[in-house]
């Protein structure tokens, strides 16, 4: 007997969801989004999308190309952090800029920390934000849309002025590319949970508390019970939700614990009702996600969950 | 009424379709048989015979090398030819008995003789089990007159019977509930006449239907008997989450199921039980499932141990196209194997043959950190924090996290996206911490010595 079978360690069997499927399916989920920001804001949109995803795609390459690393374009996750940033940026960035955002993310957030599950920050927030820092107005433009106030509906509801709702549902107002429209969200969202590639713990979480915080904080501050109209605004408004389902749900950088996901999902939700609340900016779910990020590493640790048969507070084995 | 089961767990593709109607064939073997003098927990067989003794079939070959061991029975007639080291299943050589098998049969006077069980005391039962060589043939191979002396027998309130068959493929333990269930209800009253204030359990997956109407209807009249449909899951089969489903209470790793009040053996195990005691016939075979998609008939064979997996191969009618992979045991937690050239051990439950190897196919990327091993682990741990750990020799981490809880299912494995090998990294992770516990033991023990 010559023939020699494989031999591993038990188990014998492998899933069938590979990381790529599951990219893909997150690509695949930020479609009505960006297919609406292109319905939206017209043919600028498109060339943002795809300025950025193409320079994520090649920043990845070229890196690792240049360090001799295997090159992992083909797991869909640099396509995914392209179409991410692009959804967070207004129509009317220079292509260049949008670019940029994206070798930052890649380069700076991603392979700098050793690549693809190693770092701390979502790369596409975390090159939002850089863009932001950088070139603050440019990334405040929002163009107008058929004419209508070229105001976020969240500054504008700042500013006293009342937001219509339902367009807000549709999404016929100005902000970022893919924030605007509620519906191409939850249609993406719906897709994911249907595939199963996020749970609606974080995402569930992190909306119901926010509204929470927001009442809060406005009972705290002194400006009385909210209105409906003003918490529907707050939901539907700011990225709220594509925020919520996107990117708060990024693997890499939420916590694998059970109670850990709750407490970062709770965190996210403070801190987003506090910077629209009391901050001065009218967003702020960037910032929220991002600043909660760095705590993940921490909230994993402090939540590490009690083994079967083992007592509560006594993690480690009798030895 | 909802199902008894536990916490998480995953539901691989069960591939039992192939062999569960399939009837147990038994089979008999020529030429050589080989008995590994370990093939159980604890400590080596003693030979009892020398190259060049003739044997009888059912004779004692080698006896228990202490108290956790086993002895073992010869499954044939014929002359010993050799004492040893062969390849065993794990890959490893061990010392073995080769005895010629001379086709014969013959067997040792009284083999076979029925014996009432009411005429003999508990520790009579439990020698007669011990010279069986009977020990947990579910895959563990724990010596089962071990199992069954307690500290105090009347703290056992539970003698279950495993029979939830979680792994994938297998259907050993099915067909002997469905072809046996006489043979199994007197083991099981055998061992519950040893622990007077226990009831019987059978648990069963209810992906067993059959299995569970049969024998639900055979213990409607038994007052210490009955059956418990489980929910279909892996591991429902995992000794901690059977006892879990079924009687609510949740153990770890140091300790027994006795702690729970439970007392848990397989399916084959208490039939092995039952042949032992009323029908004087020691461990001598065993059942198995040759199936997979590189097998062109899926069956169940009952074949002596001692025999050459490749013997059952074509027992069973060989191999339609060349397998990747061959498994003994289930997919899981089985053992793959390079070569057929193994002889079957008590515990050998099947071979799997697939055309396909998907470990091979899939190597492992980067984890994503999603969080996917965290929701399928039964243990209620954390498979990627402890891979980190383990990887980087960070015992005292990895064992903070609960590393030495985990029971090596592979539900973490199976369900990775990135396709990492967690469960390697846990079964060094546990005896890198076992060895170091070990090393600890022993260099307090120098110290006190020098005092
Ligand atoms: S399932 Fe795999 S990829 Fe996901 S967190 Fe666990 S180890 Fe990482
Ligand atoms: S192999 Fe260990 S860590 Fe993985 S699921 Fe099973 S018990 Fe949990």
């Amino acid at each position: 007997m010559n023939e020699m079978y494989n031999v591993s360690v038990s188990p014998h069997l492998r899933s069938e969801t590979g990381t790529n499927s599951i990219m893909r399916d997150v690509a695949i989920a930020l479609l009505p989004p960006c297919l609406f920001g292109i319905y939206n804001f017209g043919y600028k949109a498109l060339l943002l999308i795809v300025v950025s995803v193409l320079a994520a795609i090649v920043t990845e390459f070229v890196y690792e190309k240049l360090v001799k690393r295997p090159v992992t374009v083909g797991d869909f996750s640099a396509v995914v952090t392209g179409m991410i940033l692009a959804v967070n940026l207004p129509a009317t960035l220079p292509l260049w800029m949008a670019a940029l955002g994206s070798v930052f993310a890649i380069l700076v957030v991603k392979q700098l920390f050793g690549g693809l599950g190693q770092n701390f920050m979502n790369p596409a927030l975390a090159g939002r934000c850089f863009l932001l820092i950088s070139f603050g107005s440019q990334m405040t433009a929002f163009p107008a849309v058929d004419g209508i106030s070229a105001a976020t509906p969240l500054t504008a509801m700042k500013a006293g002025e009342s937001v219509d709702l339902l367009q807000m549902f549709i999404g016929n107002y100005s902000g970022c590319i893919g924030e605007t429209s509620v519906l191409a969200i939850l249609l993406g969202a719906g897709y994911l949970l249907l595939k199963k590639v996020i749970s609606i713990r974080i995402p569930g979480i992190y909306i119901l508390s926010t509204m929470v915080f927001i009442v809060v904080l406005n009972l705290v501050t002194g400006n009385g019970m909210p209105t409906g109209g003003y918490l529907l605004a707050h939901l539907f408004g700011g990225g709220l939700l594509i925020g919520a389902f996107f990117m708060a749900t990024d693997y890499v950088t939420s916590p694998i614990t059970p109670m850990g996901q709750v407490i970062y999902a709770l965190l996210i939700g403070f801190l987003t009702a506090l910077f629209r609340v009391v901050g001065k900016s009218a967003e702020g779910v960037s910032y929220a996600i991002i600043i909660s990020n760095m705590a993940v590493p921490l909230i994993e640790k402090a939540t590490v969950p009690t083994p079967f048969g083992r007592k509560k507070g006594k993690g480690g084995a009798k030895a | 009424m909802s199902l008894k089961t536990f916490l998480r767990g995953v539901h691989p593709f069960d591939g039992k379709a192939l062999a569960k109607d399939s009837p147990i064939r038994q089979v008999q073997m020529t030429g050589e048989m080989v008995f590994p003098l370990s093939q159980h927990i604890g400590a080596p067989a003693t030979p009892t015979v020398k190259p060049g003794d003739h044997v009888l079939m059912g004779q004692q070959i080698a006896a228990p090398g202490g108290f956790v061991s086993a002895g073992i029975c010869s499954s044939v007639s014929g002359t010993v030819r050799a004492i040893e080291p062969r390849t065993t299943i794990i890959g490893e050589t061990r010392d073995s008995i080769v005895i010629e098998n001379d086709g014969k049969y013959e067997a040792v006077p009284g083999l076979g003789e029925k014996r009432d069980p009411s005429s003999l005391t508990p520790a009579q039962i439990r020698d007669i089990i011990r010279d069986a060589g009977i020990v947990g043939l579910g895959g563990a191979g724990f010596p089962t007159h071990v199992k069954l002396t307690t500290k105090d027998d009347s703290k056992v309130k539970y003698v279950i019977v495993n029979g939830a068959e979680c792994e994938p493929y297998l259907n050993s333990d099915y067909r002997l509930m469905l072809e046996r269930p006489e043979e199994l209800l007197g083991g099981l009253k055998v061992i519950l006449s040893l622990f007077p204030n226990a009831e019987g359990v059978i648990g069963i997956e209810d992906n067993k239907p059959e299995a569970i109407r049969l024998l639900t209807e055979k213990t409607a009249s038994e007052p210490r008997i009955h059956v418990e449909a489980l929910k279909t899951k892996y591991p429902q089969g995992g000794e901690r989450m059977l006892i879990h489903a079924i009687t609510g209470q949740d153990i770890n790793s140091s300790m027994l199921p006795f702690d729970a009040g439970c007392i848990v053996n397989n399916v084959a195990t208490v039939i092995a039980v039952y042949m032992a005691v009323c029908c004087s016939t020691p461990l001598m075979t065993t059942v198995m499932t040759i199936t997979g998609d590189a097998v062109k008939s899926p069956c169940n064979l009952e074949v002596p141990i001692g025999c050459s997996h490749k013997d059952v191969l074509e027992a069973a009618g060989g191999f339609s196209v060349q397998p990747e992979k061959l498994i003994s045991g289930g997919p899981m937690m089985g053992t793959a194997m390079y070569t057929l050239d193994i002889p079957v051990q008590k515990t050998s439950s099947s071979i799997l043959a697939f055309a396909e190897d998907p470990v091979a196919d899939n190597p492992s990327s980067p984890c994503i950190h999603c969080g996917r091993c965290v929701q399928a682990c039964p243990e209620r741990l954390v498979p990627q924090m402890m891979q980190v750990a383990a990887d980087n020799d960070n015992f005292e981490w990895f064992e903070k996290l609960g590393g030495m809880e985990c029971i090596e299912c592979g539900c973490c494995t199976i369900v990775c996206p990135a396709h990492r090998t967690l469960t390697q990294s846990f079964k060094y992770g546990k005896t890198s911490v076992n060895r170091l516990r070990r090393e600890a033991q022993a260099k307090a023990a120098v110290e006190k010595s020098a005092k």
